[in-house]
């Protein structure tokens, strides 16, 4: 689905990325923890998440997440929606809670990146 | 340096600048890129060396971060001057932190950064002294 899509199932507001809306999203990753974003979070996915500092934005640059999701009505600090917009990482705010956010966009299609941990599937080999 | 070394370079992380935390490793990533490294071994590069750099600007007074790439390998070299860690094995368990608020309100601090680095690598080895510092270094091959 598209990220226009995304953006309608979850009544979300563009925060950054307005001209983005045309690319195409497959998977999510929902997370507080960076490093667990790190460990698992692969290129190309929605990242959900709480976390609205600068550090959310290089994570999801150094993974080539597709666009972070800010949750439960949380808005990019001024410096990290600057640094995604020299990144080119859309950012959506929706006011819908992390479980929420998660469960309508599965309804709707969109999967976890990976499945479980423990069976290999998290030590990704995909493309950047 | 080698003839089949496509790269090496030297980069500079201040303790406590967690403004730009994040910053080296986002260059690293596209140096390896504009290099035409393999894209898995660019990602894991990056991975290892983010973890790394948030752990100097977390822990440290500074540290150096030495990139070598060759066509089928990176060597990422960390040093920095710090308080190193006393017992490096309680360090690399996974949920142990010693992480201030600061660092756990970046999303950091879960405990799973030397983990993380390990997990990415394909060779990994750590060496530290109390009150001097920590040295990290790790290769991540290409996978044919
Ligand atoms: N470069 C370093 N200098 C001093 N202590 C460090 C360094 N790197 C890691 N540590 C110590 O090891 C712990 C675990 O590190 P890590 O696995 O990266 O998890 P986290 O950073 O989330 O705490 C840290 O909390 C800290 O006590
Ligand atoms: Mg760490």
């Amino acid at each position: 689905m598209t990220l226009r899509e995304v953006k309608e199932i979850l009544d979300a507001d563009i925060i950054v990325g307005e001209d983005q809306l045309d690319k195409e999203v497959q998977t999510a990753f929902s997370a507080d923890l960076m490093s667990d974003v790190l460990a698992f979070a692969t290129a190309g996915s929605l990242l959900l998440t709480g976390v609205t500092n600068p550090q959310v934005v290089r994570t999801s640059e150094i993974l080539d997440i597709a666009a972070i999701i800010m949750v439960r009505g949380k808005r990019p600090s001024q410096e990290t929606a600057q640094l995604a917009l020299e990144l080119r990482i859309p950012i959506l705010s929706t006011k819908y809670i992390l479980f929420e956010t998660s469960g309508r966009l599965h309804a709707r299609g969109i999967v976890g990146c990976i499945v479980k941990v423990g069976d290999r599937s998290d030590v990704r080999r995909d493309k950047v | 340096m080698s003839e089949e070394t496509k790269y090496d370079g030297h980069f500079a992380v201040e303790g406590g600048n967690f403004r730009n935390a994040g910053q080296v490793s986002s260059r690293i990533k596209n140096i390896l890129k504009d290099l035409g490294c393999d894209s898995d071994m660019v990602r894991r590069a990056a991975i290892v060396t983010y973890e790394a750099e948030i752990n100097i600007v977390s822990y440290a007074r500074k540290g150096l971060i030495h990139l070598r790439a060759k066509p089928d390998s990176v060597r990422i070299e960390i040093s920095d001057e710090g308080p190193g860690i006393a017992d490096i094995e309680l360090a690399m368990q996974e949920g142990y932190s010693t992480a201030s608020p600061i660092v756990r309100e970046m999303g950091f601090g879960a405990g799973m950064g030397l983990a993380n680095m390990k997990r990415f690598s394909d060779n990994f080895s750590i060496t530290s002294r109390v009150n001097e510092g920590t040295q990290v270094v790790m290769q991540i091959d290409q996978v044919h």
